[in-house]
């Protein structure tokens, strides 16, 4: 089991009505986390429900950590520890009751859940504020009391969807932190869907963006991080389209954005090369900068229509 | 685990056998029940009747007691099916109340703020989260009707001896049958509308309203269309219906057993489709 991919999708599709929102999902991936991204609508949070076994998929299928989502869907539920994006509690409940009671569901002995309970909203860091109703609760205590009913029970797979929506800056950095020490214990993947870059770029080593329901880009950040590609980026003062077409016959990969240039230089050439091949076409060079390709390029590049897979 | 030794630790632990987890549900219920001074106070006097049966039951085979009371034999009502079907409507009664104060809180507090997603998102199904949530009332309406009976029945029986038992086993069968359709028919009704309407009070008129006006709209009907079909709509005409045909007794109703089966059944049936509708991990939006 320990090789077995964490989410597998074999051609998934699924359709409401005549609306195909997932086309032909296809993919593997087994990163201690992973990101879902994509606008609103894009079908983040379809896919997440229909590998929850809440939509049957019209086509094809699915697999966490090697069970089919058709046909385990109990055993899989069991895995997982699911936070909602919306609000999702019973308000007259206070918040350890809640926790334990989600807990004993999950298939977890009463003693050991209120025990669970406890550690959850204290690991969470609502340990002082267990006892009052949710219903008091602030938007920020409620995300993390649904972060700490689905971390109850210990499963194998976080699916976090939107964690830091509708938190303020110092709570949502919270969030994050919790989320990073999850994935750093190493116990727990997790699945993270958002449409904030930074959240995914910050807690995860795989990134699947969704545009209209499909894949349009996977990105395996860590390898990028490892590869430490970094590229240049720079801008001239006219001409751009000729300094592009010049500096790629020196080898370099380029791609032109407006009166920018991004170029990664090929081995063996080195700035002065392009500021020497700039100086004989009398194209000045008004600024040079070092940059790493973020997630936001990835994911503009992505929206723009360009084409996904690998990057 | 220590509070300054936060870190996330997996469970190893066991885990409960899934066929018995939808009993979770029903133990919060009581607890949240038994908070409620209101419904504790009424749960008590549910036992006031079955309480004065016994002690009628008593003094029927207590002749000294009946002396001193001044109370002659002739006089005192006859134990018998009527006596029990009188005690089983008023305790049907009561139910039904019971159901108005505790049904219309049992799924409208979990719709309210979204929580079924949670109950979902584990190894535990729609039918588990019906069960348990339906067994919170089968056990509280139970233990107002059929199981007090019966006792009764038991109680009678040592009294007049357990000869009278044998030659009226049709009794506690028809106080166990009549009891036990009453309590599917208001379990599923109370759910189906708390699943609907999440404002208690509400909820809580619209039970009542379901016996009291829809009754007064099946008169109307009788009397505009000259017709009997309209009973269908009567809840309690079509319990009593049946009962009397459990307890082999004329019935006072013009209605057939065969259409009193037919309306109850399409309660239920209207109930659990409602509550396939509405209780699903997430809203449909069309």
């Amino acid at each position: 089991m320990v090789d077995q991919p964490v989410i597998e999708l074999c051609n998934l599709s699924v359709r409401f009505g005549r609306l195909e929102v997932l086309k032909k999902l296809e993919g593997s991936f087994s990163g201690q986390s992973i990101g879902l991204l994509g606008p609103n609508g894009a079908g983040k949070t379809t896919l997440i429900r229909t590998l929850m076994g809440f939509h049957s998929p019209s086509e094809g299928t699915g697999r966490i950590f090697g069970r089919d989502i058709r046909q385990n869907s109990k055993e899989i539920r069991q895995w997982i520890g699911y936070m909602p994006e919306n609000d999702s509690f019973v308000a007259s409940m206070t918040g350890i009751r809640f926790v334990r009671l989600l807990g004993e569901l999950s298939g977890l002995p009463s003693e050991e859940a209120m025990e669970r309970a406890h550690e959850a909203m204290f690991y969470v860091g609502l340990g002082e504020a267990r006892y009052r109703a949710l219903g008091t609760y602030s938007t920020g205590m409620k995300q993390l009391v649904k972060l700490a009913q689905a971390l109850v029970h210990g499963p194998r797979l976080l699916i976090l969807d939107e964690p830091t929506n509708g938190l303020d800056p110092p709570a949502r950095r919270r969030m994050l932190k919790l989320v990073e020490e999850i994935r750093k214990s190493g116990r727990v993947n997790i699945l993270l869907s958002s449409h904030l870059l930074r959240d995914v770029e910050v807690s995860c080593e795989e990134v699947i963006i969704l545009k209209e329901g499909e894949i349009a880009v996977y990105c395996d950040l860590e390898e990028e991080r490892r590869a430490n590609r970094k590229f240049i980026e720079l801008e001239t003062q006219g001409q751009a389209e000729v300094f592009v077409s010049i500096i790629q016959g020196m080898g370099c990969e380029c791609a032109l954005y407006g009166e920018r240039i991004k170029t990664v230089l090929p081995p063996g050439t080195e700035i002065r090369d392009l500021f020497k091949a700039a100086a004989e076409r009398d194209i000045q060079i008004r600024r040079l900068d070092y940059k790493r390709d973020s997630l936001q390029d990835i994911f503009l590049r992505a929206m723009e229509g360009e084409p996904g897979g690998r990057l | 685990m220590a509070v300054y030794k936060r870190s996330y630790q997996a469970y190893q632990g066991r885990v409960t056998p899934r066929s018995l987890r939808f009993l979770v549900i029903p133990r919060f219920a009581f607890q949240d029940l038994l908070r409620s001074r209101i419904v504790l106070a009424f749960f008590v006097g549910c036992f006031v009747a079955p309480l004065a049966g016994a002690l009628f039951v008593y003094l029927r085979y207590n002749l000294r007691a009946l002396e001193l009371l001044q109370l002659p034999l002739q006089e005192l009502a006859a134990i018998d099916s009527g006596f029990f079907f009188f005690l089983l409507s008023f305790q049907s009664f009561l139910s039904f109340v019971m159901v108005i104060l505790v049904g219309p809180g049992l799924i409208s507090m979990d719709l309210a703020n979204n929580a079924l997603p949670l109950y979902l998102c584990r190894p535990f199904t729609r039918s588990d989260y019906v069960v348990g949530k339906m067994s919170v009332l089968v056990v509280l309406l139970s233990l107002i009707t059929w199981v007090p009976l019966t006792a009764l029945v038991l109680f009678h029986s040592s009294l007049a001896g357990w000869s009278w038992l044998l030659e009226n086993l049709r009794i506690p069968l028809a106080i166990l049958a009549g009891a036990s359709v009453l309590i599917l028919v208001l379990s599923l009704l109370g759910l189906a509308i708390s699943a609907w309407v999440k404002w208690r009070p509400v909820a809580g008129a619209l039970i009542a309203g379901m016996v009291f006006v829809m009754a007064g709209f099946a008169q109307a009907v009788n009397e505009i269309l000259g017709t009997t079909w309209g009973n269908l709509f009567n809840l309690g005409l079509l319990l009593e219906t049946l009962w009397s045909w459990f307890f082999d007794m004329e019935s006072s109703t013009e209605m057939s057993v065969g259409q009193a089966i037919f309306g109850l059944l399409t309660i239920c049936a209207v109930s659990l489709l409602l509550l396939s509708r509405k209780l699903r991990a997430y809203e449909v939006v069309k």
